[in-house]
């Protein structure tokens, strides 16, 4: 089955048309996504600074993390159980966004940099975990952090937008083909 | 509508600044991205302050010291805010005048920066040289009517997309 034809068949459902069509239920949804990028990303973002050294520098690493990113993962379920739901709403048009693609490609780099992240910091985290400045390797993976998630939000807002659509020909080729829009020959 | 806030809206819909946003496809989208860059700036460094006056997250760290750190970069969450938000707002000053979320917003925002910059301000940095690790009622309140007012803010602003 192909992606397309898998988002074709979500589309199908009566539920998935329901929640597209509702008055209250889709932006009250989207209102959560958003909100709870506070949540999320928000106190990523404070560990990230953390371990740049540009913040809570008197502060272990081992606190921030233990103290805050529990919260974090919160955020992250909330996140991708709403956004779960707006992809069912509007299957289709989303899998063909190139904004969604890019999206989803540095979700994956981000969960990536989260395992290389942890791995790292088991090795030898006690011997810098109060310094103020932490070592290269982690900073640049707050650095990475940073970069992508911001990636992930700006992508994810861009999504509403139509501009290179399927159903708004023509669109460059590399588009057609990056989005898998199937464009009837002229 | 008084005359003098037909005038300003008039002066905000046929600024320069606004003219640019409403003549562009993309500017309006862009800026929109920045607010909610700006948006978990803020949303983060209000969550770690006020998650620490009401005690539910680092009750081992010194408020001060979480307070110190936070406030800089909830500044420059507020600015950026601000810088973006100004403009998004002058490009559909009209619209944003007649909106019921809009309203809300602007006067939970009111709300929440006057708190931010008395009450919250004065707690997150009077005790700095007592290494306070205690909760009191008081910062426990000025952390919890902080994040729900934020929350206010927020998703009323989120809505003045929809209506």
């Amino acid at each position: 089955m192909s992606l397309l034809s898998f988002a074709q068949w979500l589309d199908e459902q009566a539920l998935s048309t329901a929640l597209h069509e509702s008055l209250y239920a889709y932006p009250l949804i989207e209102t959560t996504h958003v909100l709870t990028l506070c949540l999320f990303v928000g106190t990523v973002l404070m560990v990230d600074l953390r371990l740049l050294g540009v913040a809570f520098r008197d502060v272990p690493v081992s606190v921030m993390t233990s103290r805050v990113l529990p919260y974090s993962v919160a955020g992250f379920v909330v996140m991708f159980i709403t956004g779960l739901l707006l992809f069912y709403a509007i299957p289709v048009r989303t899998t063909q966004s190139i904004f969604f693609r890019v999206k989803v490609l540095m979700l994956i780099g981000a969960a990536i940099n989260v395992w290389f992240f942890h791995r790292r910091v088991k090795r030898d985290r006690v011997s810098w975990d109060s310094a103020p400045r932490p070592p290269v390797s982690a900073r640049i993976s707050a650095a990475v952090s940073i970069v992508l998630w911001s990636g992930v939000i700006v992508t994810g807002r861009m999504i509403a937008y139509n501009w290179f659509d399927c159903d708004r020909q023509p669109q460059p080729e590399w588009l057609n083909w990056a989005v898998g829009c199937v464009v009837e020959a002229a | 509508m008084s005359p003098w806030m037909e005038d300003f809206l008039w002066w905000c819909d046929e600024s320069w600044i606004s003219q640019t946003i409403q003549n562009s496809l993309w500017l309006f989208p862009v800026i929109e991205a920045v607010h909610l860059l700006g948006l978990a700036l803020l949303g983060g460094a209000v969550l770690v302050t006020d998650l620490r006056l009401t005690g539910a997250a680092l009750r081992s760290v010194p408020i001060a010291r979480i307070g110190r750190s936070a406030w800089r970069f909830m500044g420059a969450g507020i600015v950026i805010m601000l810088a973006t938000g100004i403009p998004l707002f002058m490009s559909e000053a009209f619209k944003c005048y007649g909106n019921t979320s809009f309203r809300v917003k602007m006067i939970g925002l009111i709300v929440i920066l006057l708190l931010t910059f008395t009450l919250k301000r004065r707690h997150l940095f009077h005790r700095i040289n007592a290494q306070e690790v205690r909760v009191s009622a008081m910062s426990f309140a000025v952390g919890g009517v902080s994040m729900l007012s934020w929350f206010v803010v927020a998703a009323a602003g989120r809505w003045v997309g929809f209506s």
